[in-house]
This record gives structure tokens, sequence and C-alpha cells, in this order.
């Protein structure tokens, strides 16, 4: 999927190395969505998304950061959450992208999860260069 | 941030209000003490209020299937209470659909389903939940 082209007005970094990190994502992710204007339900779906991608961060990346962006394109404006990681990297992305699949203990919703959650999602990802995910939120 | 959720006794049920935004690690903590709870106060039942709660993600949505799980075996029924519409609808579309967990509207009726457990009346416990009409007088 590529992502739309857009302005940012307001960006924070967060590292993401441990427990409460995971909170303060969601915190920070919350925020902002309140400031991009989304609905509750929007809200509540790009903070969701974000709590299941920090966790992976913190899991499978072995920990690492997001950046949590206010966007504006023409039209609207939204939420963009990266998240990095120096982790060993996703083998097989397509695999990890289905539903309940998963190499740890959890539910194998995360990643396939949240795709769905947002309206845009691309996923970059090597043994050498770790794991880069972005997502983008709108509000309507 | 709090580092246990409080768990409270009420006759043959147990209560937990999640407030706050739950650390991972307290989460599990929760699973913990409810497990030696039930067994310790032989409680026919737990109530988990969830209307503090912002977002539920895979990592608490396991959570609470597990405490319906454990909560069963050792002979005790969970229900869930107060979730709110913009974290059942994110809930469906990240794929979780807490299978074996039983939700009630609130509080009330939560304790009602567990009385009517306990008092050895099962039957009449599953009509009160399909049902919230009186059943005479209906008839054509």
């Amino acid at each position: 999927m590529t992502l739309t082209e857009v302005a940012v007005e307001d960006a924070e970094v967060l590292l993401i190395s441990a427990d409460d990190d995971v909170v303060r994502a969601r915190q920070a992710t919350r925020a902002i969505a309140a400031k991009a204007s989304l609905s509750l339900v929007e809200q509540t779906k790009v903070v969701t998304a974000a709590s299941e991608l920090a966790r992976n961060t913190l899991i499978y990346g072995g920990g690492g950061q997001v950046r949590v962006e206010l966007v504006r394109s023409a039209r609207r404006t939204g939420v963009r959450l990266q998240f990095s990681d120096d982790g060993p990297g996703i083998k097989d992305i397509d695999l990890a992208l289905t539903d309940g699949y998963t190499t740890g203990t959890g539910l194998g919703l995360g990643l396939s999860g949240s795709r769905r959650l947002v309206d845009e999602f691309d996923i970059r990802s090597g043994s050498e260069s770790g794991t880069v995910i972005t997502i983008v939120k709108w509000g309507r | 941030m709090v580092d246990r959720v409080p768990v409270l006794r009420i006759g043959d049920a147990l209560l937990v209000s999640i407030q706050v935004d739950l650390q991972d690690r307290v989460a599990i903590q929760l699973q913990d003490d409810l497990s030696e709870r039930i067994v310790e106060t032989g409680a026919k039942g737990v109530v988990i209020d969830i209307s503090g709660l912002e977002i539920v993600d895979s990592f608490v949505g396991r959570m609470l299937s597990s405490i319906a799980s454990i909560s069963r075996v050792l002979d005790a029924e969970t229900v869930v209470v107060g979730m709110r519409p913009a974290v059942a609808i994110t809930l469906v579309e990240l794929g979780l659909y807490l299978d074996g967990v039983r939700t009630a509207l609130n509080v009330e009726r939560a304790f009602a389903l567990i009385a009517a457990r306990s008092s050895g009346a099962s039957l009449v416990a599953q009509g009160a939940i399909d049902t919230d009409l009186p059943t005479a007088g209906t008839d054509p």
C-alpha cells in the first residue's frame, strides 16, 4: 500500500523499551487523534492499533520507537504512526499478516488486526534493517 | 500507575472494576489474583467491570478469555460488563470475539446471573439471560 503525501503538523517520538511505554504510546496516540478531530470510534481504533504495534515492537523487535504525528492531506487531518525497531525483522510478511499466525504466545491478531483498524498500512522489514511499520488513520 | 487491581468480594461473587489503562503485567497479576481469590472464597462468579477501559486490545482480550476459562474450571462464572460501544466495534474489527466470555450490560444484571446460578437454578438463569420479559401472560 502506498502512503498518501502529507504535511506533518505536529510530531512526537517515544521510546518503546518497557511495558509502560506501550501505555504511553497509547496515550500519545489518543491525544493526537483527538487533536486531528477523529471521531470516538476512529480514535478507539487507532489507539488499539497503536497498542498492538507498540507491543510487537517491544516483544518481537526487542524495543524501538514510535513517531506519532498529526498529518494533513489536501482534504483532511489524521494521525500517522511509525513504529521502528532494530530487531531480527519479519521473515515472511504475508504469513505474519495472516490472522492467527504468531511466532510468540499471542493470538496472532496484532499485525493483521491493526491493519484492518486503520486506513493506510505499510510494512518494511529486513534481517539487517529491522522492521518499520507506518499506519495512518484519517478523520472523516 | 497502579500495580494491582483490587478484587472485592460481594456475597457469592468477586467484583473487579478496571478504572485505568492497564499495563500488561498488571493484567497478568489480576489473572493470578483472581484465580487465587476464587479458590480462597469459593466464589461462584466473577464480575469484571471494564467501563473504565478506553480500549481492549488483543492482550487484554486474551486476558479476559483466560480469566473466563480459569474460573470455569474452578466452578465460577465470569461476566464482563460495561464495555463501551466504540470498544465493542473495535474488538470485532480487530478479529477478537471473546469466545467463552459471558457479557451483561451492567453490574446489576451480572450479579443477577451469578445469583441465579449459585442458587442452583441454572435453567432459570438461562431464561433470565435470553429474555427480560416475564413469560406469564405472553401466550397468544
